[in-house]
């Protein structure tokens, strides 16, 4: 954003084509939040707090880093990232909607025992330091489809390279995230599971006299969170890198949360958080090592802190008037 | 009494709208409905009367699907039905309007009525039907309802509007009103007795819920009584009087006027000038709000639950720090000194709060410890560093003694005590310090008959001996009954003042509506 306005609009091929890549990379990085966003979306405008967000994509990256690692498909590995996720989800639904036990504490528990979980059993069965194998052959990752004449458009800087970078080259799951977004509003808003889920997560009690169930509800809700968060675990193991390592999720659960919160619990808006977060984080790592101006080198860890930073900064001071599902976090009992 | 040979005599009775057959439910160690039998007819208004906890609630609950019955059935036209979900009960015509509103209050009316009966998966279809069903409807009984307004930014009557419009949408034949007036003015409580009226027309049967003894005379045919779970009269309404009701109600006979002299009213000891009260968002609650309470007078401030009435008693207490304007009490600003609810109470000023559970008692603690909340520093109840337990225990019986507090056991938690038993306490509570001021926030709210008569006794008596009262009350009667002065507020302002001999039901009604006294 910075560069943009060097050379007052006489933009070089050069400070353009680290723009564009700055923004393939920001797409890339902005996928897993915006597939967690999303999970996160269904689960709490059912009402139920998405603080597992995080363990659910660790277990995902995880357990579909180790089915691809054996089987050599990255397909049964997305499988096993999927079916891991929502088993996940189902204990926490367990746990909170059919038990009414508290959603911050179980949905803790689920993050700290994935955390441990996935490393121990890595371990135990691969026997490399808590990490899978290495992804080497490509059927076992998810990698980037090149669109037709992407070769050829490169050559071509201005609308060539923005095809070629930008549009193109990015692996199937990206592309699903981009139609998920349109797909989720239109969930939200248009359908009758739509109708129902928000307003579950505004009045159970309303839901539960109009003759739904306000359980199964949640469940559904919760399940396709659960799914949402095994893609996006599988993204982060075989796509965005060739395997699983500890804590590779690096607090991109509660990001996602942060950026569903920033952008209102509402599809776009969360969509334009996911890609603010993914921008500040794609240009702390383009400006490592690069000697800015007046400052010179900034090291590397305030770099890599800036986007919790800006999330801090930005939940702090102007969501002040964001209006959560007003059920959210509270177990639904007829009783009360 | 319930005679039958009193009334008309139908030939072969068609069968009833709905008929209970000894329903039967218990939670825990409360026998909450004993062997109830009970049935309505087809275009009737049926009332339901009883304390609180007389299980009444429990019954429709039960109706509705939100309870299962131990023993006993339902029937609908005749014919037996297994009510195990409201679901079930929406599908045997049954509609039920709670006190509480069932609405998502970030939806559109629309949304509202199609949610759970919705035609298919997507919502355009359903939402577009919708629409044409309720114009029919409305036009039919007169509910006239904005149907692409977000329901939080509709008056509370026309969100009970929403509510019937929801449940006659559902094919209701059946219409279960559960204290529908509480939140309403005397106006508004007139046009939805008016539309009963036509439902009434209509063939459909309306059961109202109610505590309010003046309702059940004006609007309905026949009334049935439950005291402690059991059913203990029904009658035609044409052949019983309040009285009648309320002593089937108590089980003995009450007094349903409050028996007081004229007010004597003396100086000023509180003077509130130009009160404004923000609440959370910065929106005003209380805006520029001026009067002074006497010692000796007790002044009641009615309103629709909602308008600003909270925000001036939490201010006035200390709870919630007003942006502008003072409080004088004793020759201290409150305000500009900022003093807190506990230096407050050492200036005499004593303040029940209008919700109990939240804000008058720790339903957790045991009665003694509720009994010393907030004067648990005074000297009396201190050991050196610790609580005097047996002072605690001797002062709280002494409470309950003279309260009429039962049962009278300082250990038990307050929990187990009824509405009016914790009510007494809060209130021996806090006029044990000689209060000169005190501020009472819903006096009788959730208390029993029995309850409210000695509370309102009580509250005459400090009236005369000088104290001065302010009385927040949403109900009208209790206001018209107290006060000998009455501040009408809406929308966080006073429209206006008028002394009791002066006041009647239609005029407050009309400036709790925002009818400012002028044009009254």
């Amino acid at each position: 954003m910075v560069r943009e306005k060097t050379g007052g609009g006489r933009l070089t091929v050069e400070t353009y084509t680290i723009i564009v890549l700055l923004l393939a990379a920001t797409i890339r990085v902005a996928t897993p939040l915006v597939l967690a966003a999303l999970a996160g979306m269904f689960s709490e405008r059912s009402g139920v707090v998405a603080l597992g967000l995080e363990g659910m994509i660790l277990g995902a990256a995880f357990a579909s880093a180790a089915v691809a690692a054996v089987t050599g498909s990255a397909w049964l590995g997305l499988g096993a990232g999927i079916a891991t996720a929502v088993a996940l989800a189902l204990l926490l639904g367990f746990a909170t909607v059919t038990h009414r036990g508290n959603q911050v504490v179980a949905a803790m528990a689920v993050n700290i025992m994935v955390a441990g979980l996935g490393p121990t059993l890595g371990m135990a069965w691969f026997n490399l330091g808590g990490q899978t194998p290495q992804l080497d052959q490509p059927a076992q990752r998810f990698l980037g489809l090149m669109g037709p004449w992407a070769a050829t458009a490169r050559e071509h800087p201005l609308p060539g390279l923005l095809y070629a970078e930008l549009l193109s080259g990015h692996n199937l799951i990206v592309y699903l995230a981009a139609v998920l977004v349109p797909l989720s509003a239109w969930v939200l808003y248009r359908t009758r599971f739509g109708l129902r889920l928000r307003a579950v997560g505004e009045n159970p009690l309303a839901v539960d006299t109009a003759g739904i169930s306000v359980n199964a509800l949640r469940y559904q809700a919760v399940v396709i969170c659960g799914a949402l968060c095994g893609v996006a675990g599988t993204y982060l193991s075989t796509a965005a890198s060739a395997g699983f390592t500890r804590d590779m999720t690096a607090g991109k659960g509660y990001l996602a949360l942060a950026a569903l919160i920033f952008g209102k619990w509402k599809p776009f808006p969360t969509l334009g958080a996911c890609l603010l977060f993914a921008f500040t984080d794609a240009l702390a790592s383009r400006l490592q090592g690069v000697a800015l101006p007046i400052v010179g080198v900034i090291p590397v860890q305030f770099i890599l802190a800036l986007p919790y930073v800006l999330t801090v900064l930005l939940l702090a001071g102007f969501v002040g008037k964001a209006t959560a599902p007003a059920a959210i976090g509270v177990p639904y009992s007829k009783e009360n | 009494m319930p005679s039958p040979a009193t009334e008309p005599t139908a030939p072969a009775a068609p069968p009833s709208a709905l008929e209970l057959r000894g329903i039967d439910k218990r939670f825990g160690a409360v026998h909450a409905n004993r062997a109830i039998s009970f049935s309505v007819a087809r275009g009737s208004i049926h009332g339901l009367i009883g304390e609180n906890g007389a299980g009444k609630s429990t019954l429709m609950n039960i109706v509705y699907g939100f309870h299962r019955a131990e023993a006993g059935e339902i029937l609908v036209r005749g014919r037996r039905v297994d009510i195990h979900s409201p679901q079930d009960a929406i599908a045997a015509g049954i509609g039920m309007v709670h006190q509480h509103f069932m609405l998502v209050e970030s939806f559109t009316v629309l949304e509202n009525v199609v949610l759970g009966v919705e035609r298919g998966a997507l919502l355009a279809g359903s939402l577009d039907h919708a629409r044409d069903e309720l114009a029919k409807l409305t036009r039919d009984y007169g509910l006239d309802v904005p149907l692409d307004t977000v329901v939080s930014e509709l008056p509370v009557g026309v969100q009970q509007r929403v509510e019937i419009l929801k449940a006659l949408y559902r094919g209701a034949e059946i219409l279960i009103l559960d204290e529908p007036t509480a939140v309403l003015t005397p106006q508004e409580a007139g046009a939805l007795f008016k539309m009963l009226g036509r439902l009434r027309a209509e063939g459909k049967a309306v059961i109202l819920v109610t505590h309010k003894l003046r309702e059940i005379m004006a609007v309905t045919d026949r009334v049935t009584v439950m005291r402690q779970g059991a059913i203990v009269g029904e009658v035609a309404t044409c052949n019983t009087s309040p009285r009648e009701l309320a002593e089937k109600m108590v089980g003995r006979a009450v007094l349903l006027r409050v028996e007081k002299t004229p007010a004597h009213p003396g100086a000023p000891l509180l003077a509130v000038r130009d009160l404004e009260v923000l609440d959370r968002l910065g929106v005003a609650r209380v805006k520029g709000v001026s009067f002074d309470l006497r010692a000796g007078e007790i002044v009641g401030v009615a309103g629709v639950s909602g308008n600003g009435q909270s925000e001036l008693l939490e201010a006035l207490a200390g709870i919630r720090a007003p942006s502008r304007g003072s409080i004088t009490l004793g020759g201290h600003d409150l305000v500009r000194e900022r003093l807190g609810p506990d230096e407050r109470r050492e200036l005499g000023l004593a303040h029940v709060p209008e919700d109990r559970l939240r804000m008058g008692v720790v339903t957790g603690f045991t009665a003694e410890e509720n009994a010393i909340l907030g004067y648990h520093n005074r000297a009396g109840y201190q050991r050196g560093p610790l609580l005097n337990q047996a002072a605690i225990r001797a002062e709280c019986e002494k409470k309950m003694i003279a309260h009429d507090v039962r049962p009278a056991v300082p250990l038990l938690r307050i929990s187990a005590f009824s509405g009016g038993n914790q009510q007494k306490l809060v209130l021996a509570r806090e006029i044990d310090c000689d209060p000169r001021v005190l501020l009472v926030g819903q006096p009788t709210r959730g208390v029993d008959i029995g309850a409210i008569e000695f509370i309102h006794k009580k509250l005459v008596a400090l009236r005369d001996a000088g104290k001065a009262l302010m009385i927040v009350s949403v109900e009208l009667d209790e206001i018209l009954g107290l006060a000998d002065r009455i501040l009408v507020m809406n929308a966080g302002e006073i429209v206006g003042e008028v002394a009791r001999a002066d006041a009647t039901e239609e005029k407050l009604g009309l400036m709790m509506a925002g009818v400012r006294e002028a044009s009254a």
